[in-house]
């Protein structure tokens, strides 16, 4: 998921480009790399990707789950990753949950999409 | 003066006189012995819940569980008659575990026609009975119907199954599920089959979560800054109250309001919320699940601002119901006197699209974020409790009652059990 070159996004959501690293199916992969980040990193999907929400859910509402098209799923798991990022943006000021430590509530099961 | 109406009795702790209203101790919760006897008086004991229907989808399907605190692995299996049955998982040959892939401490899921034990290949159908050893003519004059799988009651509720470990129970999972249980029927659980799952290790004894979890008492103060400055500090103004509250035999709900969901006031939520139109409480556009009317066990206080009931089934069995249509569940499965394994399962409607399969994310990451602040705000207590500290007596306050109950049945349960040996 690294090489974002491959890492296709809807039309019209080019300008998220440089964030496709946040393509990541799995909440324990989106919160891994978002405790991994720093809060400038953060900070700026957050800035890059929050005025294009509305946009994004008005995209994947055209869309049946099943009939999502791999870039429609790119951009659902890149939404889901801000998701996982606004907590640090808008709540915490920091990547980690404040006074979580060392403790971790792993997701065990997710549907597949 | 409350918000809520109180019982006549002026407060819902003295409406249940069994309960006083004096200081308690954790010494149930920081004690190796008294662990012990929670295995056998509660965990040995009782009814309790492993899933739902939903996870065994055809014949052959199972999962097993593992059981610490009752000291065994279970097998829950969809049999050909379509019975849900389950077995202790141990091969009646050598007592190798029967259904385990590279972990043997480790849980798994999958279908088969037959389970096959992996050291000398005995095979067992679906519904327990052996029907081949390996070299059988080798033996001394076994006979393959004195060796079934050791089954377990299993029962459903529901839709949520229940197994209970002690071969001489004779009460019905009905009767032990009681008025709280009635209340619920007819819930559309299975119709919420968007299920995301969260497990935890945590270091602190399992009646404390359950604890946290009971009570929303914590929830201006410790949860604060996950709402918008403003709004956090008019929460802590208010303090919190439930709508009501419910006790019947160990069981036990809390009934609470329901303000965010959607909220009065979009500057009361995150910004992301405002877009997504979900969060904490859920999504706020909420699904048709065909429901006429709600259970009457539901919303018991009849209240317009009613948000979600959270019910709990003694011992270690939360499910919270919310006005949005979702449901959340709790378990708690203890590993020693000072460790458990939690376990958080949020239960959707299917998502018809992309935009809804987002929304609930939102919801479930919520979840998250506040598990884990309570989590780790667990082990602190666990600590302290724990230490030699001359500390060992806490008051609880009317709003703490479903703490001060549970703590009380454990008690009863153990009590019982030693009068019964």
């Amino acid at each position: 998921m690294s090489d974002t070159s491959t890492v296709a996004l809807p039309a019209g959501f080019e300008d998220l480009a440089p964030f496709s690293d946040w393509v990541l199916q799995g909440e324990r992969a989106r919160y891994a790399k978002r405790v991994e980040s720093t809060m400038d990193e953060l900070q700026a999907f957050y800035d890059a990707a929050l005025p294009r929400m509305e946009a994004a859910c008005e995209y994947l509402e055209q869309y049946a789950l099943d009939d999502l098209p791999e870039e429609g799923v790119n951009l659902l798991w890149l939404y889901c990753s801000l998701v996982t990022v606004s907590f640090p943006v808008e709540v915490w000021r920091q990547p980690r949950v404040p006074d979580a430590g060392a403790s971790a509530i792993d997701a065990v099961l997710e549907p597949a999409i | 003066m409350p918000h809520f109406a109180k019982p006549g009795e002026g407060s819902w702790t003295q409406h249940y006189p069994e309960l006083s209203t004096g200081p308690t101790t954790y010494a149930d919760s920081t004690s190796p012995e008294w662990y012990e006897l929670e295995r056998e008086a509660i965990f040995e004991k009782t009814w309790l819940n492993l899933g739902r229907v939903e996870q065994l989808p055809r014949v052959g399907s199972y999962f097993t569980k593992e059981l610490d605190a009752a000291g065994t692995s279970l097998i829950v299996v969809r049999d050909s008659d379509n019975e849900i049955r389950a077995f202790h998982n141990i091969c009646r040959h050598r007592g190798n575990k029967l259904m385990w892939q590279d972990f043997p401490g480790e849980e798994v899921s999958g279908s088969c026609r037959q389970f096959t034990c992996k050291y000398h290949g005995w095979r067992y159908n679906l519904d327990g009975t052996l029907n081949f050893i390996q070299q059988e003519e080798e033996f001394f004059g076994v006979d393959k119907n004195d060796y079934p799988l050791a089954s377990v009651q299993c029962d459903v509720w529901e839709g949520w199954i229940f197994v209970n470990l002690d071969p001489t129970n004779i009460e019905s999972l009905k009767d032990y599920l009681g008025g709280l249980g009635k209340g619920l029927e007819g819930y559309p659980f299975h119709e919420l089959t968007q299920v995301h799952k969260y497990r935890a290790e945590i270091g602190a004894n399992w009646k404390l979560f359950i604890d946290a979890f009971t009570e929303f008492y914590h929830a201006p103060v410790l949860h604060a800054r996950q709402a918008v400055a403003d709004e956090s500090h008019k929460l802590q103004g208010y303090g919190y109250e439930a709508l009501h509250y419910e006790l019947d035999g160990p069981h036990a709900v809390v009934s609470s309001w329901g303000g965010q969901s959607p909220p009065k006031d979009l500057s009361m939520v995150k910004p992301i919320e405002r877009v997504l139109r979900s969060g904490l409480f859920g999504p706020w556009d909420v699904p048709d699940l065909g429901m006429e009317q709600l259970p009457p066990g539901l919303n018991p206080a009849r209240h317009d601002k009613w948000g979600l009931d959270s019910f709990l089934f003694f011992p270690n069995f939360m499910i919270l119901i919310w006005k949005t249509n979702w449901v959340l569940t709790y378990h708690y499965w203890p590993t020693s006197y000072n460790t458990h394994i939690f376990e958080g399962t949020c239960y959707f409607a299917p998502p018809k699209n992309g935009r809804e399969r987002l929304v609930q994310e939102s919801a479930v990451v919520t979840f998250k974020e506040y598990g884990l602040q309570d989590g780790n705000t667990l082990e602190a207590t666990q600590r302290m409790i724990e230490s030699r500290t001359p500390v060992k007596s806490f008051p609880l306050n009317d709003q703490e009652i479903m703490i001060r109950h549970l703590h009380h049945q454990v008690g009863r349960f153990v009590r019982e059990y030693q009068e019964q040996q």
